[in-house]
């Protein structure tokens, strides 16, 4: 059983490295491409036999006080087997 | 005690803090008391101040300070901050600082990518503080250095507002002139913003280094405006502790 938690940058916030990407992915020849957000990918192993519920809440809080910083970033967290 | 013993700053440890002993020694050549605490301490003992340093604590993982911030020494931190002891936060700690949310905002690389080791000029834009009150108001920028890839400071729209109105804003970037540029800002801050204080004014942070900065060998002597600003403060507020007993 793992969680995985996307984190992202905010829309407001500045993403330098969404930018550059953008930019490299142009002139590599990448038509249509509108926009890049940078963030992080975050895979936690979970004991077998836990509750799918209670580990999305326990990390959800924990992606809330300390794996993601809601001033800048939004996440996205889903448990699968 | 007297209102003339020296004043005695905690200056904390974390892994791969790398500024704690250029706080140490600047404290000292000013004339005061300073101990290191490390960061699984629950205490800071008997201190007038606290500075959180510089460096790449717990090296940078997740996030700038996201993991120094639930040391045990932060929480004393906490404490002596909600029973309005100074707090500063340099660099490393002011990302620290504002992860712990003793300060709004965060700070998130720097616009052009880039580690930027460099001397700049800041503006005070609040000299009414136990921060800046020291700092020259003859409208001559003081010139501090900066050593940071994460240094760009971003509040949300209703943040920055507040820390307009209130005056939060301690420091912003300029150029020689005092003049706040776009050309002055080395990492994007929102605002030029390099440093800002809370409601209270007992905790600031900012990205340049006062502790770098306080003998002429080093280039500039600027930053001990800000470190004497804290120190004076203190002792003005031993007195009237003193007065009051």
């Amino acid at each position: 059983m793992k969680a995985k938690l996307v984190i992202t940058p905010k829309k407001a916030v500045l993403d330098p490295q969404g930018k550059t990407v953008a930019n490299a992915l142009e002139h590599m020849g990448y038509a249509g491409v509108t926009g890049v957000r940078v963030g992080k990918y975050i895979e936690i192993d979970l004991a077998p036999g836990t509750s799918a519920a209670d580990a999305h809440n326990a990390l959800n809080e924990a992606a809330l006080r300390f794996l993601s910083n809601p001033v800048i970033e939004d996440y996205r967290l889903e448990i699968v087997e | 005690m007297t209102t003339h013993s020296a004043m005695r700053f905690a200056i904390l440890q974390f892994p791969a803090s790398n500024c704690d002993q250029d706080c140490v020694h600047a404290l000292r050549v000013l004339g005061s008391q300073a101990k290191l605490v490390w960061h699984k301490d629950t205490s800071l003992g008997d201190v007038d101040a606290v500075i959180v340093p510089g460096g790449f604590s717990y090296g940078d993982a997740l996030r700038c300070g996201a993991i120094a911030r639930f040391s045990p020494v932060m929480q004393a931190v906490s404490r002596f901050a909600d029973n309005g002891g100074l707090v500063l936060g340099i660099c490393n700690g002011f990302q620290i600082l504002c992860e712990a949310g003793l300060l709004p905002g965060a700070l998130i690389r720097n616009r052009d990518l880039r580690f930027h080791c460099e001397q700049v000029f800041l503006k005070t834009a609040n000299f009414e503080t136990p921060f800046t009150s020291e700092i020259p108001r003859d409208g001559v920028p003081i010139r501090i250095p900066i050593a940071h890839g994460e240094g760009c400071y971003f509040a949300d729209a209703p943040t920055l507002e507040r820390l307009q109105t209130q005056r939060q804003i301690l420091w912003q970037y300029c150029d020689a002139k005092g003049a706040v540029t776009e050309a002055a800002n080395p990492n994007g801050s929102v605002l030029n913003i390099a440093g800002i204080a809370n409601e209270r004014f007992n905790v600031a942070g900012l990205m340049p280094h006062p502790d770098r900065a306080v003998e002429g060998i080093l280039g500039t002597e600027d930053g001990r405006s800000i470190l004497k600003s804290m120190i004076l403060a203190l002792e003005s507020r031993r007195a009237s502790a003193v007065a009051a007993a």
